[in-house]
């Protein structure tokens, strides 16, 4: 651990807003408030941030359907996603997208994804242009990372984006977020290479990691080693499989019958990447709980002024259905 | 006769198929549902509700659940077809056509003609298709333009349960490929429906939904229902309506459509598609072509815009049709002189 008290308090902050702001979620969702599917994040969250402290906005990166903690931990504004979310007009896309379709190409950002395997291909591409593009004065690449889930990893374009990585030696990094379920099937049927994801990615010849997911400083450190070769020239694309939990249904609405008896709160008191960095950088003495408390009220606060905003925030109006397409009719 | 949802008129025609011809096959995604989980298979019985209780009774071999692969999916079913089985496979949004287009349009539907005649590729597909529920612009699509293009396959859009029942039976025992297109929004709309187990709806018959002398109106699938609740709005002010359901968008009930328009003369197409190279164009230029001299009013279409489907509530039902905007177009051919 040789992350400071800055960076500790940083990376503790963007979990726990990324926790808060799935948790009020959930609960929003049963109103009726919010319109269309939504996938929580929740239990990933040391994966994302983990992930995403090492990069800056030259880096891209590539989300699924399950986007918001990918997106906020790469610096998309809070109150502008939580404004997507509710369809409004001024949210990060306008109110035309949703939860399923954020994006802000500014922070590197370049879209969450309904099309289960579409992001590796897109992430390749990305990362092709920051092989033109060249090294920086430092000799170091920008890289671009496709996150993907168990589920996606059975998909034809993610097979074909990693090996187009391979063959182009672009600086991509394939994440791999193995939450053990994909909708309502396990990995242990739908993965052929059970629960080893990165082995497929490795036979297609690039270098490859494992982790816990739900250890922050695993993901951090682990992450950081594939960074590091990566972001060499002529390394070529690496990737790195974390195991993680998801603590809600597969969507909102989910009556997630597929679970074992008590799963969830053992997942909860167990596996909760949260709970683990406390115990963590409490027992290591470097942050009091006090600090986290701290953080946690900040962060309710800031997800409930998100949701205020939210709520008077402008509508869109019908005419606006015609704009950002080159032509309508 | 019975009363059931669409959904559940689905389900019983493809279990009641696979009882009685073990060549039938069901196969996509969650079609079983907890395979490799603590809850175990049909812990969830597919995501809409249309493969419940199959696993239970047809096993593993005749219920497959496959991963996230719709490639694999689609091109699974033209294997299977080509080697004697019936798949009915389905592609859990039909959006995800966009992944395993290959297979649809350069293999299955091309099997039998490519083959010169010597294979028959009996595949069903069924893909839920429309808007309606802000599921934004990947998850909300209308494909029925693709397909209604694809020569080689045979396209459906059933609008009630029965049509469900009775098309979806034609379509398993077909010897051609057949895309299914479900909506959404009819899932749980219930109809009473035919029980006769060899119930079939041939396919090319259109449906005469509501029958009127002023204006013919030509839907399928979901915008069928959109035609009726316009055409029984205009009816409290004496204006009759035909509502055609055409069932089947391929083959497509030419006669129904040109009949109605000679005693009309004029013509409204509903159709959740973009507005371009779509069967709203098709119908138009059929009519335009075939039903020229009846014509007394320029042909109105009643189509989404040219644009992506938008997520807010707001966005997506300027979006999408509605019985407004079909009685509006009703209302405007007929005050055309
Ligand atoms: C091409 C495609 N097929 C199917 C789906 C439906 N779907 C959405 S998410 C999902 C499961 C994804 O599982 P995984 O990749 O493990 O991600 P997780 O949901 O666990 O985050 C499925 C089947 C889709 N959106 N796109
Ligand atoms: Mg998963």
């Amino acid at each position: 651990m040789q992350l400071n008290r800055e960076a500790l308090t940083r990376a503790y902050r963007q979990m726990k807003l990324i926790r808060e702001f799935e948790e009020r979620l959930h609960e929003e969702i049963q109103t009726g408030e919010i319109a269309g599917f939504t996938h929580l994040y929740c239990g990933q969250e040391a994966v994302a941030v983990g992930v995403c402290e090492h990069l800056t906005e030259r880096d891209k990166i590539v989300s699924t359907h399950r986007g918001h903690g990918h997106c906020l931990a790469k610096g998309c504004d809070l109150d502008g996603m939580m404004k997507e979310i509710w369809g409004s007009q001024d949210g990060l896309c306008n109110g035309k997208g949703g939860s399923m379709h954020i994006a802000d190409i500014d922070k590197g950002m370049l879209g969450a994804n309904g099309i289960v395997g579409a992001g590796a291909p897109i992430a390749v591409g990305a990362a092709i242009s920051n092989k033109i593009d060249g090294p920086d004065e430092n000799g170091k690449l920008a890289v671009s990372i496709a996150f993907s889930g168990d589920g996606a990893c059975n998909q034809g374009t993610t097979f074909e984006a990693m090996n187009l990585a391979v063959v182009t030696q672009a600086p991509a990094i394939f994440v791999f977020e193995n939450n053990h379920y994909s909708e309502h099937t396990g990995v242990d049927y739908a993965v052929g290479t059970t629960r080893d994801i990165a082995s497929r990615a490795e036979a297609f010849g690039m270098k490859v990691w494992r982790g816990d997911g739900t250890d922050f400083f695993a993901v951090y450190d682990t992450f950081r080693e594939v960074l590091e070769y990566v972001r060499t020239p002529g390394n070529g694309p690496a990737a790195v499989e974390f195991d993680t939990e998801r603590f809600f249904g597969h969507f909102e609405g989910d009556p997630q019958r597929y679970r074992g008896d008590g799963e969830l709160d053992r997942l909860r008191a167990e596996r909760d990447c949260l709970k683990i960095f406390r115990a963590s950088v409490t027992g290591a003495k470097l942050l009091e709980d006090v600090d986290l408390d701290t953080i946690d009220t900040e962060s309710l606060k800031a997800i409930e002024d998100a949701v205020q905003a939210s709520r008077a925030a402008p509508r869109p109006q019908p005419e606006n259905v015609l704009e950002n397409v080159y032509i309508s009719y | 006769m019975a009363k059931m949802m669409y959904r559940d008129a689905i389900r019983n025609t493809i279990f009641q198929e696979m009882q009685r011809d073990e060549r039938v096959v069901v196969l996509g995604e969650d079609v079983v549902g907890g395979n490799g989980t603590a809850g175990g298979p049909e812990a969830i019985g597919g995501i809409w509700s249309t493969s419940t209780g199959f696993y239970d009774a047809f096993g593993p071999n005749r219920v497959i659940d496959t991963p996230i692969s719709e490639s694999a999916i689609m091109g699974a079913a033209g294997g299977l077809a080509l080697a004697g089985k019936r798949p009915v496979a389905e592609i859990m949004f039909a959006d995800f056509i966009g992944v395993c287009m290959d297979q649809l349009w350069n293999q299955i539907a091309k099997f039998r003609y490519m083959f010169g005649g010597k294979s028959v590729c009996p595949a069903v597909i069924r893909m839920p298709v429309g808007a309606g529920y802000n599921a934004a612009a990947q998850h909300s699509q209308m494909i029925s333009q693709f397909v209604t293009n694809m020569p080689g396959i045979k396209v459906v859009m059933p609008t009630t349960p029965e049509d469900a029942c009775g098309l979806l039976r034609q379509a398993i025992r077909d010897d051609d490929p057949v895309v299914f297109l479900e909506h959404k929004f009819l899932y749980a709309m219930s109809g009473e429906v035919n029980e006769d187990p060899d119930f079939c709806i041939p396919f090319g018959h259109a449906r005469l939904a509501r029958a009127g002398q002023d204006v013919t109106i030509v839907a399928s699938g979901m915008m069928v229902r959109y035609a009726e609740t316009a055409a029984d709005d205009l009816a409290q002010d004496g204006i009759g309506c035909d509502v055609i359901d055409l069932r089947t968008t391929s083959p497509l009930d030419e006669e129904a459509i040109l009949d109605s328009v000679e005693v009309t003369g004029r013509l409204v197409v509903v159709d959740e598609a973009p507005p371009r190279c779509s069967l709203a164009t098709d119908i138009s230029a059929l009519v335009a072509q075939k039903a020229f001299a009846s014509l007394k009013a320029p042909i109105e279409m009643v189509t989404p815009p040219h644009t992506p489907v938008p997520f807010a509530r707001e966005l997506e039902s300027a979006y999408l049709p509605s019985p407004a905007k079909v009685a509006a177009a009703v209302r405007k051919t007929l005050e055309y002189r």
